[in-house]
């Protein structure tokens, strides 16, 4: 069952992110992405990262497209949507990357020298931290636990990177005033 | 679930192909700011399945982490493509071409 549910999300992310790709309006290309962050959050769902899905939707799906198509329909760059097709060098020079890239990966990942396939692990139901790595768990509580301990450091630079784009944004969207 | 690691890293690399594909091929700046997200996307989908297959709960920290940069990066990348769409009244890439010049 959850079987058939992968393959659908997998073929709905597909197909959103090659239109996003090829739509000529730039809404209609956020609307597929934001399809695109869904379904991934659902796959996240099917690998049991249940926080991570949840993220993904409120930071991804939420935050992030509304921010892009809040710029998109300030801008109105919809005035000239005939960028596609029209530059044949440019179309036939990223088919073929695209092709090769594409014959690439699936002759990596699904032909005979394949990456090993290991069972999934089970999960563990309350994480100690003892031992090498913190195992996997789908509580959020595990989250916590790692952010506080193994990535203290990391945790408190992104903070204070955090702080450096919000001071970052302010200062390039200001507008000059007339007397500096 | 009989899937296995395979089919996701599979996805996660056409995910990765379809947004260089965009990155090519389009001249709207923001599209191509979008198609580079969809990179993203794909990285993190491969970090989760690895850290899925593998037992660990370091992948599913490092996308938090991406995740939370991500967000900083696309409020200021939005921030620059404003301000250059107020400097020159353009965001296509072939219309910004002072610098070959």
């Amino acid at each position: 069952m959850t079987d058939i549910l992968f393959y659908i999300f997998a073929a709905i992310t597909l197909i959103s992110a090659l239109l996003m790709v090829l739509s000529p309006n730039a809404v209609n290309g956020a609307i597929c992405m934001i399809i695109c962050f869904v379904t991934t959050a659902a796959l996240f769902v099917l690998l049991e990262a249940y926080f991570l899905a949840v993220i993904q939707v409120l930071v991804y799906a939420g935050a992030v497209m509304v921010l892009f198509l809040f710029i998109i329909m300030l801008l109105d760059v919809n005035k000239d949507t005939s960028d596609l097709l029209k530059d044949k060098m440019t179309l036939g020079a990223s088919i073929t990357g695209f092709a090769l890239l594409v014959i690439l990966i699936v002759s990596v990942f699904a032909g005979g020298q394949h990456l090993p396939e290991t069972a999934r692990l089970p999960v563990m139901e309350n994480p100690t931290g003892e031992g090498v790595g913190i195992p996997f768990t789908t509580s959020a509580k595990s989250f916590g636990y790692s952010l506080f301990t193994k990535y203290m450091l990391p945790f408190q630079v992104t903070g204070f990177l955090l702080l450096a784009a919000m001071i970052g944004v302010i200062v390039v969207s200001k507008k000059h005033s007339e007397n500096s | 679930m009989t899937v296995g690691l395979n089919a996701f890293i599979l996805l996660a690399g056409l995910l990765f192909a379809i947004g260089m594909f965009g990155v090519i091929l389009r001249k709207n700046t923001l599209i191509i700011y979008m198609s580079l997200e969809l990179m993203l996307n794909g990285v993190i989908l491969a970090l989760v399945a690895f850290s899925r297959f593998n037992g660990t709960m370091d992948g599913n920290l490092f996308v938090f982490f991406i995740i939370t940069v991500a967000a900083a990066e696309v409020a200021l990348g939005l921030a620059i493509i404003v301000a250059l769409f107020r400097l020159r009244q353009s965001v296509m890439v072939d219309q910004l071409t002072s610098l070959s010049r």
